[in-house]
């Protein structure tokens, strides 16, 4: 792998006698997702900060490009600060300024840029994250769904290198977390910045991580991709991780990914000793991204959940259907085998209706794209290689659009 | 060693807090410096000072004209009867004048903008400390003191001397109020005392104590404020209550020292 972008190297830090970071070790890559989970508490908050300078270090050294911050000269400290924005827990927006002020404050106090385009760019995020007509409001007079948002557009406003964001989805609904995490995930392609998430929302955070790190008692307990922290053999991790994780998702109310693997395993038993087949379908919904352009942020979570109750509604009783990613669901269908599970897909391209989605469907660019992976499990084969099958094969890929 | 431990540990205590206070003092004095300085460097300074002298200054008129004139009607009244024993109820004038210029207008001016301004200014900075959103301002680069504390120098500095020469004028018309109106003193007697006795190092000197004024009361109030998160007597709201009490308490001290020294230098 590259050199980190960030890198923590033996911090510690002690508030009083409780010591908060011990001896901690973190790297953080350039173009990533990283997040950061921990049980509350355990000083997720103040790592954050430690990144941006708002707490320093009581010894160790935080590198920035190989190079220790606290060796940087001032200037080369305000031009790496330049890139990051930050994102805090509690929102921290000024409670004296309006709403379209709070958001462009840093245009206003750190570029040169005309104050039309200002408005114009604070308009435009504004208009992504949803918050109309309340450019003069207060954020005294907002709820706290909405000043998470102005704080989360305040924070990409500037088009940042590294954005930090403390527990971004803390207090908002379900639709709305979706919205926060779609967009995030969405500039993080476009824009390519380095982001890292302090949050325990699990499994929500694996699906727009590429990187997670668990903090545990001062040190990292866990650094890896977040297919690795899934599979882990770490017992504390393992255990933190299924006691977080939710028996239903948020958004779409479908299962835990942990019942699609349970049922897995169940089939699988199934098949090795009564030779029952079953097959796995992985929906992936294709042009997320462009849904989200034609529609917004919250229509398209408003369709992923109605598309989530459609399959809901349509599968048998003994199938599981469960979220799998940002735009993945996967069905596990018992006694199924593969050209019924073809069958199946067809039957349900037909029966989903692009009304029952979104009142404002069918629309033109609006197309919900939707790509099955059909693969009938093998003996002895585990969930991942049978889930890598589903998505790799071409020729097991079965379309369907709802416009 | 006992005996000598028990001695030394008042002495050791005297000394912590003596170094504390010079410590305390080396902090205000470096919190100044960096607000003063940055008020030549920020681009945006003209609309915040603007907004900070309307705060300051314009919102301060009416107390200071209610203060100013009850100031002086009292020492109109007050002065008339003491002069009036000597039969020298003629000086009057200069007696409210110079009381004012040189010590009762920039002293109860200077009080009674850290009541109005001063007090609202270290809560409202307090406020900003606990909610994170002086961080929030570092996080994105922007120099909390050149934000906050630079215009608002600049606005004190401003406004202090305009406040105080309308505390002065008020307050001679007061006086005359009470010495020529109500109890019968020739007005032409009054006024020509006030400008035969009122000199321009007089006016300086009160201009003087008012900038002077001004840099202590916006310097302690808002590094109260800024420094609410430090304080070890109480977090949050509790914080922000004893951070505005010790900024109200410590300037009103600060200026009556400021001014029993200024004044001992001016004469």
């Amino acid at each position: 792998m590259d050199q980190p972008l960030i890198k923590f190297k033996d911090v510690s830090k002690s508030f009083g006698d409780h010591r908060v970071l011990d001896g901690l070790n973190l790297s953080i890559y350039k173009g990533l997702i990283t997040s950061i989970i921990g049980k509350s508490g355990v000083g997720k908050s103040v790592l954050l900060k430690h990144i941006i300078g708002l707490i320093q270090q009581d010894s160790g050294e935080i590198l920035f490009n190989g190079t220790p911050l606290g060796a940087a000269t001032k200037k080369d400290r305000a031009a790496i600060k330049r890139k990051f924005s930050y994102m805090f827990q509690g929102a921290a927006l000024f409670d004296s300024m309006t709403v379209f002020e709070n958001i462009a404050l840093p245009l206003a106090e750190k570029s040169s840029l005309p104050r039309d385009d200002i408005r114009q760019r604070v308009h435009d995020k504004m208009a992504k994250l949803d918050l109309h007509n309340i450019d003069d409001e207060y954020p005294s007079q907002l709820s706290g769904g909405m000043k998470k948002r102005v704080a989360l557009a305040r924070a990409l406003v500037t088009d940042p290198e590294i954005v930090l964001f403390d527990e971004p989805t803390t207090g908002l609904d379900p639709i709305r977390k979706g919205v926060v995490y779609s967009m995030i995930s969405d500039y993080q392609k476009k824009f390519r910045f380095t982001g890292v998430i302090v949050s325990h929302d699990i499994p929500n955070i694996f699906y727009i991580s590429q990187r997670i790190a668990m903090l545990e008692e001062g040190k990292i307990l866990f650094e890896g991709t977040a297919d690795e922290i899934q599979y882990t053999e770490d017992a504390l991790v393992r255990q933190f991780i299924t006691g977080l994780e939710t028996r239903r998702d948020d958004l779409t109310g479908l299962a835990s990914q942990q019942a699609s693997e349970r049922k897995f395993q169940e089939e699988m038993l199934r098949l090795q000793s009564h030779q029952i087949a079953f097959s796995l379908v992985l929906l992936t919904v294709q042009n997320l991204e462009n849904i989200i352009e034609s529609i917004g942020y919250k229509a398209s979570q408003l369709a992923l959940k109605n598309f989530a109750a459609q399959l809901q509604h349509h599968i048998r009783i003994t199938d599981t259907c469960s979220r799998y990613g940002m735009n993945k669901i996967l069905l596990v269908l018992a006694n199924t085998n593969k050209e019924q599970a073809r069958a199946f897909c067809t039957k349900l391209a037909k029966l989903i209706k692009a009304e029952d989605l979104i009142e404002i469907m069918p629309q033109p660019n609006a197309c919900f794209t939707v790509s099955a992976g059909v693969v009938e499990a093998q003996k002895g084969s585990n969930i991942e290689q049978v889930l890598a099958n589903a998505e790799a094969s071409k020729e097991n890929l079965f379309e369907f659009r709802v416009c | 060693m006992n005996r000598s431990g028990s001695v030394a540990s008042p002495i050791a205590t005297l000394g912590r807090s003596a170094i504390l206070l010079v410590q305390e003092m080396g902090y205000i004095m470096i919190f100044f410096a960096k607000g003063f300085a940055s008020i030549f460097t920020l681009p945006t300074i003209v609309s915040k000072t603007l907004q900070q002298v309307n705060f300051i200054g314009s919102r301060s008129i009416f107390v200071i004209c209610l203060t100013g004139a009850f100031t002086g009607m009292v020492l109109g009244l007050q002065g008339y009867y003491v002069l009036v024993k000597y039969g020298s109820t003629g000086s009057l004038g200069s007696a409210v004048a110079l009381t004012l210029v040189r010590e009762m207008g920039p002293v109860l001016t200077a009080i009674m903008v850290i009541a109005r301004a001063g007090s609202a200014m270290s809560a409202e900075i307090g406020i900003m400390r606990i909610s994170e959103q002086i961080d929030a301002l570092e996080t994105m680069n922007i120099n909390p003191i050149q934000f906050l504390v630079s215009p608002r120098i600049a606005a004190a500095l401003i406004s202090f001397p305009i406040l105080t020469a309308l505390f002065d004028v008020i307050g001679i018309f007061g006086g005359y109020l009470t010495g020529s109106v109500l109890l019968g003193l020739s007005s032409g007697i009054y006024f020509s005392r006030v400008e035969s006795s009122v000199l321009m190092t007089d006016i300086t000197g009160g201009f003087i104590k008012s900038i002077v004024f001004a840099v202590v009361v916006i310097t302690i109030c808002c590094y109260y404020g800024y420094n609410t998160h430090r304080r070890s007597n109480g977090q949050g709201a509790k914080g922000v209550s004893s951070s505005t009490t010790s900024a109200v308490v410590q300037s009103c001290v600060l200026i009556l020292v400021t001014d029993y020294v200024l004044t001992s230098f001016l004469l």
